[in-house]
């Protein structure tokens, strides 16, 4: 019996008994299936989070008062008295810093805000017109703030989205009053969301002139964050560097863990998130293991039963002169197309469904190809071995013996 | 044609040992159709397996066409019933949901016949047991006398030396055994040697040659004189 001999007959039986062969293959797609599209949810959603730590700000240094070393108390983020705006000033000024492209001094605070009969709680930031720029902020509507602003403490504010639609629901709010601390500021422009959730977000935010925040808000002359704009990615860490040393020699201190300030990169900050997307992706490999194992166990019984069923078959055919190895291949061969055809259609359902996800639930579509190789090849191999395990069983039996099979 | 010379079988389970034939003998020539008879646990069903090449006698030789079939390997034997045994089981055995002619294929495919002769010969013993008209109807669409007729073309296929019929009529309606018995009659007349197992002394009638079997070992074995078919 040649190959094309030996397809034609596998295809026809397996054409012989199209319920059984259909659920076959829908055991092994809905495992291969649910393994690729549970790993590229995961790391669709690992990449996500990255991208948008990316779009914070890749070379950005952040200056925040308040030393690392944490043995002593320390008040609460914001609330530290060491950085001015003059070191801020001073680090875009200094000769000894050549690394440095921009810098935004920050001062914030959460204050309740109000604006005809809504109100709500928001972070109230002071900044430079630069803070645009450094932060990515971009504009809806209206104008970022001035340094007319800055210079004349004019009470502007510009709305992060979220708090325009806090505060103003559907209408436009540029032109319009809102009031802080009792103060009327006009708002002149309206943020593009940048998408954030949870903790820090951009969009839950009011922008005010840095002047204005601190004399007539905040009452204080110290500043809660200093952002720092390396000139490339490259020149972070000489960066992190001479800003540190420049601050320290400002504040007149010579041992650098008697730091009254802390500089965090955004690199700190990757390793901190990619380490959250570590425990992520840790997450899903479990879960694809789960259902690596559960489609597996799936296929190994699809496959057990279905060919231990045709025993007699095996039998008839050995009575009629079949050889047990002819058997053997014929069977094998009838998983590897089993396999094949599951395999090749669980790929194409694991990936449309991630696919289909990606897109409903708005995250990056990203496909692993080792968990594609590892779900297709682990299927398979446990689709062939269950395929021909019995039938070498069965072909193992005397032929009398396998007729007799009930 | 076939020599069957001491041939003994003994079953062993854990404690107990079945002697299944005891030191049987008897030769069937080229042209006889032979019945062999006996009550349940005779030993007929045993004779059956061995002179089928589907077990092997536990001493004593199988002389099948001049080859000693009791010595023989596993893959040796599948090539024996390939070439030199046509079956026909009580219970047809015959490919579910599969046709008529692709089940007489089945053996010739295994022997390594190219398909358009395959497809020659299948019509040809189709049409020779009555089915030219239901070549491509499935097995299970068939009666039982239309199903047996298929095992009985699909047993002519590689032109066996040998015809063995299990119990042939024993799934089938009395009128239609009938038409399958005038079958073996009509073939054995052409030349073919048929074994056939049976319990039934109507069905043995048809037989030339009766052997009669009883707690394994031949009782009586006797030219049929009152035969049915002539």
């Amino acid at each position: 019996m040649d190959l094309i001999e030996l397809l034609r007959e596998c295809f026809s039986n397996l054409a012989l008994n199209k319920l059984r062969t259909g659920l076959a293959i829908l055991g092994i797609v809905i495992g291969i299936g649910s393994v690729i599209a549970l790993v590229s949810i995961g790391q669709g959603s690992q990449k996500q989070v990255e991208t948008q730590i990316q779009s914070l700000g890749a070379n950005l240094l952040t200056v925040i008062p308040g030393g690392q070393n944490s043995g002593a108390v320390r008040g609460a983020s914001g609330g530290g008295t060491s950085l001015t705006l003059e070191d801020a000033l001073g680090i875009l000024s200094s000769s000894q810093i050549t690394t440095v492209k921009s810098v935004s001094p920050e001062s914030s605070r959460r204050l309740q805000a109000v604006a005809g009969k809504n109100n709500t709680n928001t972070q109230v930031i002071g900044v430079y017109p630069l803070y645009a720029e450094i932060r990515k902020i971009n504009l809806a509507s209206g104008s970022f703030i001035s340094q007319r602003d800055v210079d004349s403490l004019t009470k502007v504010a510009v709305l992060g989205a979220t708090a325009a639609s806090d505060l103003f629901g559907d209408s436009d709010p540029v032109g319009q009053n809102l009031r802080l601390n009792g103060q009327t500021f006009k708002i002149i422009g309206v943020a593009e969301s940048k998408g954030g959730t949870g903790f820090n977000n951009a969009d839950d935010a009011i922008y005010v002139p840095l002047s204005t925040a601190q004399k007539q808000l905040f009452g204080t002359n110290y500043l809660s964050t200093i952002a720092v704009e390396a000139k490339s990615k490259e020149l972070m860490t000489q960066a992190q560097n001479e800003v540190g040393y420049y601050l320290l020699s400002r504040h007149h201190l010579s041992d650098p863990t008697n730091a009254d300030f802390s500089i965090f990169s955004q690199n700190d900050i990757l390793s901190a998130a990619s380490q959250v997307t570590g425990t992520f992706t840790t997450l899903l490999s479990g879960i694809a293991a789960i259902s690596l194992l559960v489609g597996g166990i799936g296929i190994m019984n699809i496959m057990f039963v279905t060919v231990t069923e045709r025993t007699r078959e095996i039998g008839l055919r050995k009575s009629l002169g079949a050889k047990k190895k002819l058997i053997i291949t014929q069977f094998l061969f009838e998983a590897a197309i089993l396999t094949f055809i599951g395999g090749v259609i669980g790929l194409i359902f694991g990936v449309s469904v991630s696919f289909i996800l990606s897109k409903t639930l708005s995250f990056p579509f990203a496909v692993s190809f080792p968990s594609v190789f590892l779900a297709v090849g682990v299927s398979g191999i446990i689709g062939l071995v269950f395929g021909w395990y019995p039938a070498k069983k069965a072909s193992d039996l005397p032929p009398i013996v396998a007729l007799r099979y009930e | 044609m076939i020599k069957l010379s001491r041939v003994t079988k003994i079953y062993q389970t854990d404690l107990v040992e079945t002697i299944a034939l005891n030191d049987v003998s008897f030769n069937v020539a080229k042209n006889e159709f032979v019945a062999i008879m006996g009550p349940s646990g005779s030993g007929k069903s045993t004779l059956m397996h061995i002179l089928g090449a589907l077990d092997q006698p536990t001493s004593g030789d199988y002389f099948l066409d001049g080859q000693n079939v009791s010595r023989l390997s596993d893959d040796q034997l599948a090539e024996i019933r390939n070439r030199k045994i046509g079956f026909i089981f009580q219970s047809f055995n015959l490919l579910p949901r599969t046709t008529a002619l692709k089940n007489v294929t089945l053996p010739m495919i295994y022997a390594g016949i190219d398909r358009h002769e395959r497809q020659i010969r299948a019509e040809k013993y189709l049409k020779m047991v009555g089915l030219s008209d239901r070549m491509f109807h499935l097995s299970n669409q068939l009666s039982g006398g239309q199903q047996q007729r298929v095992a009985i073309a699909r047993g002519l296929a590689m032109n066996p030396v040998l015809l063995l019929a299990d119990e042939p009529t024993g799934n089938i309606a009395s009128d239609q055994a009938a038409e399958i018995l005038k079958i073996f009659c009509q073939l054995n007349d052409s030349g073919h040697a048929i074994i056939m197992i049976t319990h039934e002394p109507d069905i043995a009638q048809y037989a030339k040659r009766v052997i009669v079997l009883r707690d394994g070992k031949i009782v009586e074995d006797k030219k049929n004189h009152h035969r049915l078919w002539t």
